[in-house]
């Protein structure tokens, strides 16, 4: 079936449907990884908006079950230039186009996915739409399309109620602002016994848990939007140690009085390299955010850049200098894409046994 | 880190000759090497004994050596230019072994010579089996389960314990050489005892076998601080079983999923840092394709052929930065050239499908055994570029110009099903044609899968593209709907194949689809997907709606290249494509490039000002044509490859930049030559065109035995054959027969005398002779196979006055503009033209090194309108050179089974190199040296069989070596004569005569070299033959014209009176 696809600016390509049937209007991003199409569709932070892949061929694998980040596929729309009708893996369950479809996930491949990339990177993210109605125009949609906003989405994808996953080891209070599986996955595997709270959670809610950390989540949306979660954190800040991803970064940055601003085009891929700028060793990264910490709007005396983006200079991590809090914007848990600075997680565990030990040296 | 600063002078050595194995990638590894050390201001002695390369031009390195690659030079060369530091990882496996030598002798240490990038230590870690195997299980990296041997016995036992079959792989050799796969006691005993002989060390690994099992690569970069990156990872078609250079590898991966991928990944990662690599690496993996299970096969640390695919399938110059990370770089401080902005500490991604198919030399040894296993086989490759896989692969099947332009083959069409389902099993170079026709009799994905392992991700594409075959057979051109069409391209058909399924022609084709506006549009490989804007002019067609090309006002000239190494086009065509383009740029032209072989220099995006990675068909030439509308193309230094455009590209009305299209027709056409020949006044051998059997074998009578045939229109001889009977004209008009001859077949009567050739520069009034070569060997060997020799130094003036009038009157008669090549032979002190080539030959980078004259430059510029006069070489025959230079080529017969060796009209060689001295016994020495011969030991055996009409001069020859204290070997009637005339020969039994025989007396190891000239014909039968192979497989040279025997000889006496060669610098040709 014919499907189209359209951008606020103008643009119109012709492809063909896959997935579910129908409309959909969203923010259109790209996401460069060459593998891992399952963990950025399920990803939360992608609540709202349509993704491209520059990667061609995409379903080769199929769907795989144990590979999702989150319960269902979160995008709003997704676009492809080939999508493999015969995927191999001894681990496939079934095609992307069946999960997409029974998920009512409209997606369109056929697209030029290159010269749409080419688009967005030269104009900024654009609003956009998808559409297989078969006498689609978009000047009648340009005004729907304009008044596109994805209202509250971390409300959309956080948990709707606490979970407690079980370990044995340190406890760790994480806060689920849209959370990607593999950061629980990644506190098990180090024993923690993990409280998932939804982003709503109070401070007091935290703290009654007794944690020895807390863990902030990546997420959709504009950080400003989270004045709640904002509020919450500063209230948290200092008492526990903290480590935060992607939007739980943000967040602590704006709770300690720093700034963000919105990316042209965001960073989303598996390859970009980051300096941690401690060790001195350049480390290759995945990402998914549209927004950034100003690097002029941090106070040098209560924080100081950790990790900086070889490609674009922008701040990649904070570690703040009176309070056991460290975070950065990148994706440590990987999944998709490299797993090379797992070695945060383990920082994470050991800044909460000192914190924990130096408690009990002080009482 | 910044860079270290007691890196003044390094010496970087290059990989030698190409042969099966090592190619052209180790020229673009170095020259790139070279490039970036003299960017950061360092001085580069360069030593390599292959001629035909970039890296040795004088302009690429400050000090240019081209000497044998042996400890013994080397020394002499470190001794005489003090070089502070050493570069060992980009020469390839023979670089990397000299410099290791040099190392573990302490003679490094002992100048004040550092290793530069990875740490000796770190080498032998990843090179010494049982080292990495120990290195591997401290970090917890899964091996194959394996062992290593020293002996024959081990290997069995060891095999009994885990079971057949067991893959032997030996220590420190090759491309694989030696290695392979028994299946029981027997095949193990004779694969290991080979294996261990060939092994620098005389080391084995005994490997389970694990044939199968997804082959995955990474390319690998660490720096001194570790910093680690994976520049490319690569899927191998072909599962594990056939060397990864056999195999058809996809880039990026397609079947794995993320988390197999980054398990994979991070694996690397940790291999390398526990190795300690400074530089890049190749990592590789057997995945099981039902789980997460997987083993390390194999680490190269050094820059390696795959990096050379991996640079060119990303844009990530790995050699570069490998070079940079050497002198102390760290990856965060290396720019990424492709975008400009950002660093070399960062992973390419990939928005399209890069295919690399490898180029095989049976289509020119249609007798070797075409099996593909664990020894490399292939000579060079083809690597495209798509954003499809289907497309890919079928643009890098055309890339292989053995005029498959589909996956559909005639000769499967008369097969019964059971046939091909049979033929299934057979793994070689024809299993994806193989596959397709299975997949279009109706053979399941399932049962292919499960008889080839091949993922059934890559079957269903295939089946896809013999679908859409099925379709387009269901259409005429004037039913063919705009959307089936756009399919068709988009899937990567060419005009031609949808052409003859709707019975049109390829023209008609191209104006339907450009009526409804389907054209090649081109997109640019930039290393990040589009994410930044790059600057690097790269590009690949797609047949999308939006094409990245910007449009250009300057004066633009393409250069079309010449496409895969292969036996017959090796790397002077590279060399010359390049110069061109730089002789393009200094006169002010912007340059494009067109080639498909990853290997080279000229596909490296920063030679010329655009470069197109496309296959060199006359419908991808005319697509870059009609987008970047050059002024002209140059055809002329591409090789065969770019002077076949000739005719469609003058029909299709693009200026042809030099010699025009019809005389280089008129030098190919029997006819026109011949006119040509006799306005002139020159002869040359009597000959006849035949088409038929009847007509070859009347011919061949009415000239009188021996006589030459040979198909026209030929690369590097092929097909062509020396007859002395009917029944070798019988046998060899059946092999030409095999394939359909456009063009007549020729028989020429087979003078034996002097071979002489000349490369000739062109204005159309004048022309420049920068030298005379001349053969060693009398004709009849294949110009490639002979020794070659400059100065010719045995030829009277008078021959010499009429060689530069008759080059002169033919390069008048041809109206050639460029290069010229003439091969003449001097028989009874009558010179008759054998050949000429109206293009660039493989002898020019030869000639223009030891001449100082810049041959390709010269031409090129000619081509734009400058004349002789405007440079200051003057015109007829340029000065000699006080030094004599002598080419001698290279084989890899080890690595082709069922390769006859003898020398005869058909080349055979894979690469050469060159002697250079002041004294003639001096440039030979150096240049058989550095072939790779072992000269025999004194006192070692010398077994001579020789056909009849050799016997008489053989005396000479033997009684020669009989006064050198070699020991002598005969067969009856060959030692019988040396000892009645006061020769001491031991009479040897012939094969039929019972045993011990000729094959157990060089089994014995006793005989270290060996005298066969050929009888006739190429039968695997004949005795001969299998005494040549015999000495190939026991690494015996073995001599097939009695005049490299005399050569051989004065370089044994040469090498008896010699206290040490000098070694000369090409600046003395300035």
């Amino acid at each position: 079936m014919k499907a189209y696809l359209a951008l606020e600016d103008g643009t119109i390509l012709e492809g063909s449907s896959f997935g579910a049937v129908g409309e959909v209007i969203g923010e259109f991003v790209f996401n460069t990884g060459m593998t891992g199409y399952q963990e950025v569709l399920t990803d939360p932070s992608y609540c709202g908006q349509i993704v491209t892949m520059t990667y061609p061929l995409i379903g080769n694998y199929g769907v795989i079950l144990e590979d999702i980040e989150s319960a269902r596929p979160q995008v709003k729309g997704f676009v492809v230039r080939e999508m493999c009708k015969t995927p191999n893996n001894w681990r496939s369950l079934e095609t992307l186009s069946e999960y997409l479809g029974r998920n009512g996930i409209i997606g369109i491949e056929g697209i030029d996915t290159r010269a749409l990339t080419r688009i967005l990177r030269d104009k900024g993210t654009m609003k956009g739409i998808i559409s297989t109605s078969p006498d689609f125009s978009l000047e009648s949609r340009l005004s729907k399309i304009n008044e596109y906003r994805v209202e509250n989405p971390v409300e959309q994808v956080t948990v709707k109620e606490m979970i407690h996953h079980k370990g044995t080891g340190l406890r760790v209070a994480l806060i689920d602002y849209g959370i990607k599986l593999n950061i629980v996955r990644s506190l098990l595997k180090r024993n923690c016994e993990v409280f998932q709270f939804p982003a709503s959670v109070t401070s007091e809610e935290v703290l009654a848990v007794n944690p020895d950390g807390i863990m902030l989540s990546n997420g959709p949306g504009d950080p400003k939007d989270c004045g709640q979660q904002i509020k919450t954190l500063r209230e948290l800040i200092g008492k526990k140690p903290i480590f935060g991803i992607c939007l739980g970064h943000q967040l602590t940055a704006l709770a300690m009085g720093g700034d963000t601003e919105k990316l042209k085009y965001g960073h989303r891929g598996c390859n970009h390299p980051v300096k941690d700028l401690d060790r001195d060793l350049t480390y290759i990264t995945s990402q998914n955010h549209g927004y950034t910490i100003i690097e002029d709007s941090l106070d040098s005396s209560v924080m100081k850049v950790s990790h900086r983006n070889m490609n674009d200079g922008t701040v990649e991590g904070v570690r703040y200098m009176n309070v056991p809090v460290f975070t950065v914007q990148f994706h440590p848990e990987a999944s998709p894409g490299p797993a090379d600075t797992a070695y945060l997680f383990d920082r994470f565990t050991s800044m909460m046994e000192d914190w924990k030990g130096d408690k009990h040296a002080k009482t | 880190m910044p860079r270290r600063n007691d890196v003044r002078k390094v010496m970087v050595i290059g990989s030698g000759p190409i042969i099966i194995g090592q190619a052209a990638e180790f020229d673009y590894a170095g020259t790139q090497a070279c490039q970036a050390l003299r960017e950061e201001g360092v001085e580069v002695v360069l030593v390599n004994s292959n001629p035909a390369t970039i890296m040795t031009d004088t302009n690429i390195a400050d000090k240019v050596y081209i000497e044998p690659l042996n400890a013994e030079t080397a020394k002499k060369i470190i001794l005489k230019e003090k070089p502070d530091s050493l570069l060992p990882t980009l020469g390839g496996q023979t670089g990397l072994n000299l410099a290791m030598e040099l190392a573990e002798s302490g003679f490094l240490e002992e100048q004040g010579v550092k290793l530069l990038g990875t740490a000796t230590e770190a080498i032998k870690m990843a090179e010494d089996r049982q080292a990495f195997k120990d290195t591997m299980e401290s970090i917890s990296e899964p091996c194959i389960e394996s062992k290593v041997v020293t002996t024959v016995e081990d290997a069995l036992t060891f095999a009994e314990e885990i079971g057949y079959p067991v893959i032997v792989r030996p220590a420190y050799t090759l491309g694989g050489t030696g290695g392979g796969i028994a299946s029981d006691r027997e095949q193990l005993n004779e694969i290991a005892t080979n294996g261990l002989r060939l092994s620098r060390v005389g080391q084995a690994l005994i490997e389970k076998c694990i044939a199968g099992w997804k082959e995955i690569e990474y390319e690998v970069m660490r720096d001194g601080k570790g910093n680690v990156i994976t520049v490319c990872n690569m899927e191998n078609i072909d599962p594990v079983g056939v060397h990864t250079g056999d195999s058809i590898v996809v880039a990026p991966s397609q079947t794995l999923s993320d988390k197999e991928y980054q398990m994979l990944r991070t694996a690397s990662l940790k291999i390398i840092s526990a190795l300690g690599i400074q530089g890049g690496c190749n990592v590789q993996f057997a995945l099981h394709p039902t789980s997460f299970e997987y083993a390390v096969i194999e680490v190269n640390p050094r820059v390696s052929r795959s990096s050379a695919l991996a640079s060119k399938a990303t844009g990530y110059p790995i050699a570069k930065v490998a070079t940079k990370i050497a002198i102390g770089y760290g990856l965060d401080e290396i720019r990424n050239a492709v975008t400009g902005k950002t660093y070399a500490c960062f992973e390419p991604t990939l928005d399209y499908v890069v295919v690399k198919i490898p180029k095989w030399p049976f289509d020119k040894f249609v007798k070797a055994e075409r099996t593909l296993g664990t020894q490399m086989k292939a000579t060079g490759e083809v690597m495209s570029i798509s954003s499809s896989f289907e497309a890919a692969l079928l643009k890098a099947i055309r890339s292989l110009e053995l005029n498959i332009n589909t996956l559909e083959q005639d000769i499967y069409k008369p097969l019964d099903t059971e046939t091909i389902r049979k033929k299934l099993r057979d793994i070689n170079d024809e299993r994806l044609f193989v596959i397709a026709e299975a997949l279009r009799r109706g053979i399941s994905i399932e049962e292919i899968n499960e008889i080839t392992k091949i993922d059934d991700f890559f079957l269903a594409k295939i089946k896809e593209l013999v679908t859409m075959e099925e379709t387009l057979k269901g259409y005429a051109i004037d039913t063919l709907t705009p959307e089936l069409l756009r399919r068709a391209k988009k899937m990567g058909f060419p005009d031609v194949v949808i052409a003859k399924y709707t019975g049109s022609d390829r023209k008609e084709i191209k104006k339907l689809r450009q009526s409804y506006g389907i054209n090649a549009a081109y997109k640019m490989v930039d290393t990040c997907a589009a994410e930044f804007e790059a600057v690097s002019p790269y590009y690949y067609s797609t047949y999308d709606q939006f094409s990245e090309v910007r449009k250009s006002d300057r004066r633009k000239v393409l250069v079309i290249g010449s496409g895969p190494i292969r036996i017959g086009q090796g790397i002077e065509f590279d060399y010359c494509s390049v110069h061109s383009v730089w002789a393009l740029k200094e006169q002010g032209y912007e340059t494009i490039i067109a080639n498909n072989n990853p290997e080279t220099v000229s596909t490296d995006f920063d030679t010329s000002d655009r470069l197109y990675f496309e296959p060199l068909t006359i419908e991808d030439v005319e697509n870059i044509i009609e987008t970047e509308n050059p002024e002209g193309v140059i055809v002329q230094f591409g090789g065969q490859t770019a002077i076949k455009l000739v005719n469609a590209l003058s029909d299709y009305g693009i200026k042809i930049f030099g010699t025009q299209a019809k005389d280089v027709d008129a030098a190919e056409d029997r006819e026109k030559f011949d006119r040509i020949l006799e306005d002139v006044g020159i002869p040359r051998p009597k000959g006849r065109t035949v088409y038929t059997l009847e007509q070859a074998l009347a011919a061949a009578n009415e000239l009188i035995y021996p006589v030459l045939v040979r198909p026209s229109y030929v690369l590097g001889g092929q097909g062509m054959e020396i007859a002395y009977s009917d029944k070798d004209v019988t046998e060899f008009m059946e092999i030409i027969n095999r394939v359909k001859q456009e063009h007549p077949i020729l028989v020429d009567k087979y003078l034996m005398g002097k071979e002489i050739e000349v490369d000739a520069i062109c204005d159309g009034d004048d022309i420049l002779i920068p030298g005379i070569m001349e053969h060693l060997e009398r004709a009849g060997v294949h110009s490639g196979d002979s020794i070659s020799v400059y100065p010719a130094n045995t030829l009277k003036k008078a021959v010499v006055d009429k060689i530069i009038d008759c080059s002169y009157k033919l390069a008048k008669a041809l109206n050639v503009i460029g290069l010229i090549n003439i091969q003449y032979v001097l028989y009874n002190e009558e010179l008759y033209v054998i050949e000429v080539n109206p293009r660039s030959s493989r002898t020019v980078p030869y000639i223009s090194k030891v001449t100082g004259i810049p041959m390709v430059d010269i031409a090129t510029k000619l081509m734009t309108g400058k004349k002789l006069t405007d440079f200051r070489y003057g015109t007829g025959l340029y000065r000699n050179s006080e030094y004599v230079a002598i080419k001698v080529p290279v084989f890899s017969f080890e690595k082709l089974h069922d390769v006859d060796t003898s020398l005869g009209p058909e080349m055979k060689s894979t690469g050469e190199v060159l002697g250079i001295s002041k004294d003639f016994h001096e440039a030979l020495y150096k240049g058989i040296i550095a072939s790779g011969m072992k000269l025999p030991e004194k006192g070692g055996g010398i077994l001579m069989t020789v056909r009849d009409s050799d016997k008489t001069e053989l005396l000479a020859i033997a009684e020669r070596f009989e006064k050198l204290g070699y020991v002598l070997y005969a067969t009856g009637k060959t030692a019988n004569m040396l000892n009645m005339h006061g020769i001491a020969t031991n009479a040897v039994k012939k094969l039929d005569e019972g045993s011990p025989n000729i094959l157990d007396l060089i089994s014995s190891g006793n005989i270290k070299l060996v005298i066969n000239t050929p009888t006739k014909g190429r039968q695997p039968q004949r005795d001969g033959f299998k005494i040549r192979r015999k000495a190939v497989e026991m690494s015996i040279p073995c001599l097939t014209s009695l005049d490299t025997a005399k050569a051989v000889i004065s370089c044994i006496e040469m090498e008896r009176k010699s206290n040490g060669l000098d070694v000369v610098d090409l600046s003395v040709f300035g």
